[in-house]
């Protein structure tokens, strides 16, 4: 059965680390770290996003997409040639190794979108980008975009994270910020698109944990347009943190208070001020709170924010050094690729970390 | 013996070991029951006359009394039940439409108990309320499209006018008039006490009850009985009661005897003139009609409350729904067929309506797929009977539930069915002094506040249990429920898995 048939509940370890000043890197550090949290996994799928890339097609929208067969391919690319100018597309670079087998047909595209057709569509540029990813997902059977952002790209296969991360080349990229996912699931999905990390536009999602809320979160958002085709977790938390912050224009610390909301005994001993709007967003957005052990981390254009469920139901650690900061579920994943932490420690419950380009870290709560 | 004669379905049994000729029972039932006969130092009792209501039996000291089902039996036919020929005999002599009180009692299904509630076991860790925060405040009313921001960036405050409430459950709609005043002012009084709200029902308020207006809501039904400016202002949420569902499609009838003192102030009507409330609102023949309505009540009340539509569960309840989300109101409430009543013709009473769970997934789902269901809350109603039903309420879509029955049994009642009577011997159902006096509010409320705070504590469990630790995320959350004994189309309707799925 593939994924999105039946819903499937994952343990997981994550890592990221990004580069406040923007400087690039090799994906080679991220394998590391993933490496050591190996038993975190069981083989069934890993993930990496990876930012700052594709400096040379920065302006396009980079499309990553699975194909089961050619006709898949050639639906998919058809409908891509009628939506959008392509202005470069390939074969993603991976190397054979034992490890990975029985892999998709792996695609990338560099596109814009015809302008004819998007001032018909009388949507803006992202959200229209959104609905043509939806619409290859859920109406062309066979095909499958699994990353579809500026200036960044998502790597992922059914495999332990630090094979996937070699079949993949990644230490061949150069990025300021990458994250990864290696994958425990309690069944066999044996679909790539099943994989994390889950990414919409710039966003992308990688999540440790198995919420309970999941329902009541997929329900209210879908009356937005989503469709929540694989079932998962993160999914449905990508969906969530695009709603809020691009449609809503809420800010990362808004979206975490929204997510993982302060407690109402808590919000109580606020100020007045700080309490209304607390109030306000509980109120608001009552449907996206999340419940339930999670620790995420939400990679985007120029940043990364990590965040723990409210009780802090996994681990989650931050590490500083210099311009670098690192997030893992293990502190031993980070201290293998940087032994000499300037600053180490766990994030309370609810209290997202944000790490923003040149903006340096926040810590919010 | 009369040819009219029906034997009674319940008889008292006395023990006349015990009985101690105190004549209690006497003097508490109100039917007359039970009688002394002075000659013999004896106390002997009429089966015809008993209600089964209980009150001797609770108050009896040597428990001497008890009340056993009739083993009185006509020949036994599978098509027609003894209680079909009775009532029909009672119709044949009377030439009158049957009534009856409380929730419809025949056997439907009751999907509540086909359905069975999630647990979290290894991958994700149960939570326990004792130990970690549990959340049940919600709010009820809709919510803005978009957010506002002033030029500091601050969010500006652009909600409706709405409800707060410390758990999910509100009592609902039982008129003063249907009901005693000492039965109001034990439920306001437990509203205030947990944060909840009341409901006036459709009879005014009393003046002495607007000290609890923030707990209140105040109710605007088809007769528009005590309805005035101030009262439209004196509560928290005014609800439109469209229709009941012990009765949806017909109006109220409180008879004259009813109609005595307060009551008849209260409802702004003649003492002993009967109280009729119309089937419709005869301002109301159509949708675009109560938006008007919405929209008069929300203008008498400067847009600072809330607007409630409750209607009956009745076969096309999501579409009309549905038409109700865009009127302007803010919340809908959703009475089931089970749901009680003071007095409805019986057949109208076991026939009409559908159940509300089905009615309650229909709409939620239906709100969803057309994107309005942010425009309102949703509250249902008809019949909650616990914290477990709350809950799996609450997973299939309700933002809240009204409990009225329940509340009543808090308060006394066994159920006895017998409201239309005007002679509960339990101080509740009732406008004679003698009887509403038996209920001491002061005890009333209490029970209230017990019961609802041991529901609170039961769901806390129960969501703690699900890994949930608060409400919001139960809410709609419908695979935490797995049907048993359910047809595919049942499943279907209520959109949740099979047990075992």
């Amino acid at each position: 059965m593939k994924e999105g048939q039946i819903r499937i509940p994952s343990g997981c370890s994550i890592s990221g680390l990004i580069d406040k000043s923007g400087k690039l890197f090799s994906g080679e550090a991220i394998i590391r770290s993933m490496s050591v949290m190996h038993d975190r996994s069981n083989g069934l799928g890993g993930g990496f996003a990876a930012y700052g890339i594709y400096p040379g097609y920065k302006d396009y929208y980079a499309l990553h997409v699975f194909y089961d067969n050619i006709s898949a391919k050639k639906s998919c690319e058809t409908f891509l040639e009628r939506h959008f100018d392509i202005i470069n597309l390939s074969k993603i670079p991976t190397r054979k190794i034992r490890e990975i087998t029985d892999e998709p047909l792996i695609w990338r595209y560099f596109v814009t979108p015809l302008p004819t057709k998007l001032s018909e569509s009388q949507l803006d540029e992202r959200e229209f980008v959104v609905k043509c990813v939806f619409r290859v997902n859920t109406r062309i059977e066979g095909a499958y975009i699994f990353s579809s952002g500026k200036n960044m790209g998502v790597f992922k296969a059914v495999g332990y994270p630090e094979d996937v991360g070699r079949f993949y080349r990644l230490e061949e990229y150069e990025g300021y910020c990458f994250t990864a996912h290696g994958r425990y699931p309690t069944n066999t999905p044996g679909w790539w698109g099943g994989a994390h990390p889950f990414s919409l536009l710039d966003y992308a999602v990688v999540h440790n944990g198995e919420i309970s809320s999941y329902d009541a979160n997929r329900r209210a958002i879908e009356m937005y347009g989503y469709k929540c085709t694989l079932q998962t977790d993160t999914e449905v938390i990508a969906y969530i943190v695009d709603y809020l912050h691009r449609r809503k224009r809420l800010t990362f610390s808004e979206v975490a208070s929204i997510i993982a909301a302060p407690f109402w005994q808590t919000i109580e001993r606020m100020p007045p001020n700080k309490r209304e709007v607390h109030e306000y967003l509980r109120n608001v957005f009552a449907a996206q709170l999340i419940t339930g052990p999670f620790s995420i981390l939400v990679s985007f254009d120029g940043g990364l924010m990590a965040l723990n469920d409210r009780l802090k139901l996994r681990s989650m650690v931050i590490g500083e050094k210099g311009d670098l900061v690192y997030v893992a579920s293990e502190e031993a994943a980070i201290r293998v690729i940087e032994p000499n932490l300037e600053n180490v420690w766990s994030p309370k419950g609810g209290e997202p970390v944000i790490v923003r380009l040149n903006g340096g870290l926040e810590r919010v709560g | 013996m009369s040819v009219n004669f029906i034997y009674p379905v319940y008889e008292i049994e006395r023990k006349y070991d015990r009985c101690i000729v105190c004549r209690v029972c006497e003097r508490q039932c109100a039917n007359e029951a039970h009688a002394y006969l002075p000659d013999l130092d004896k106390m002997v009792s009429d089966d015809t006359k008993c209600v089964n209501c209980h009150r001797c039996i609770a108050l009896c000291p040597t428990r001497a009394l008890k009340i056993i089902k009739s083993n009185n039996t006509y020949k036994e036919n599978a098509n027609w039940s003894g209680k079909t020929m009775n009532e029909l005999y009672r119709q044949a002599s009377s030439g009158g439409v049957l009534l009856s009180s409380m929730g419809n009692p025949e056997n439907y299904p009751v999907y509540f108990d086909r359905m069975l509630l999630n647990a979290s076991q290894v991958t994700n860790p149960s939570i326990d309320p004792l130990r970690e925060p549990m959340e049940t405040r919600v709010f009820l009313g809709a919510k803005p499209h978009h957010i506002e921001r002033d030029q500091t960036g601050r969010i500006v405050n652009n909600l409706s006018p709405y409800l707060t409430l410390s758990m999910p459950v509100m009592f609902s709609a039982m008129s003063y008039g249907s009901i005693s005043y000492n039965a109001h002012e034990s439920l306001a009084r437990a509203a205030q006490e947990l944060g909840i709200l009341y409901n006036t029902g459709e009879g005014g308020l009393h003046e002495d009850f607007y000290c609890y207006g923030s707990n209140t809501i105040v109710q605007v039904a088809s007769g528009r009985f005590g309805v005035h400016p101030d009262y439209l202002n004196s509560g928290a949420a005014i609800e439109i009661k469209m229709g009941q569902g012990a009765k949806p499609g017909i109006g109220g009838h409180l008879p004259g005897e009813k109609i005595v003192g307060d009551v008849s102030r209260t409802r702004m009507i003649p003492e002993g003139s009967d109280a009729i409330s119309p089937a419709p609102h005869h301002d109301i023949y159509s949708i675009e009609d109560l938006r008007q309505l919405v929209f008069s009540l929300k203008e008498t009340t400067n847009y600072q409350k809330p607007i409630i539509v409750k209607i009956a569960a009745v076969h096309n309840v999501s579409a009309i729904a549905s038409g109700i989300a865009r009127s302007g109101a803010d919340i809908i409430a959703i009475d089931g067929f089970r749901g009680g009543t003071g007095a409805a013709p019986t057949r109208i009473r076991d026939n009409v309506g559908i159940p509300v769970e089905l009615a309650l997934a229909s709409v939620d789902k239906r709100l969803r797929d057309e994107g309005i269901r942010d425009n309102v809350s949703l509250v249902v109603g008809g019949s909650i009977r616990s914290s477990a039903d709350i809950v799996k309420a609450i997973a299939l879509g309700a933002d809240c539930v009204y409990i009225a029955t329940a509340a009543l049994l808090a308060l006394g009642c066994h159920l006895c069915r017998s409201c239309h009577t005007g002679k509960c011997n339990w101080g509740i159902a009732t406008q004679k002094p003698e009887l509403v006096k038996r209920l001491n509010p002061g005890i009333g409320y209490k029970r209230l506040v017990n019961l609802l705070m041991a529901w609170q504590h039961e769901m806390k469990e129960m969501m703690g249990g699900m890994g949930i630790n608060s409400i919001e995320s139960l809410k709609g959350n419908r695979l935490m429920l797995r049907g048993v004994g359910l047809t595919e189309r049942e499943l279907d309707i209520l959109d949740i898995k099979y047990a075992g799925e």
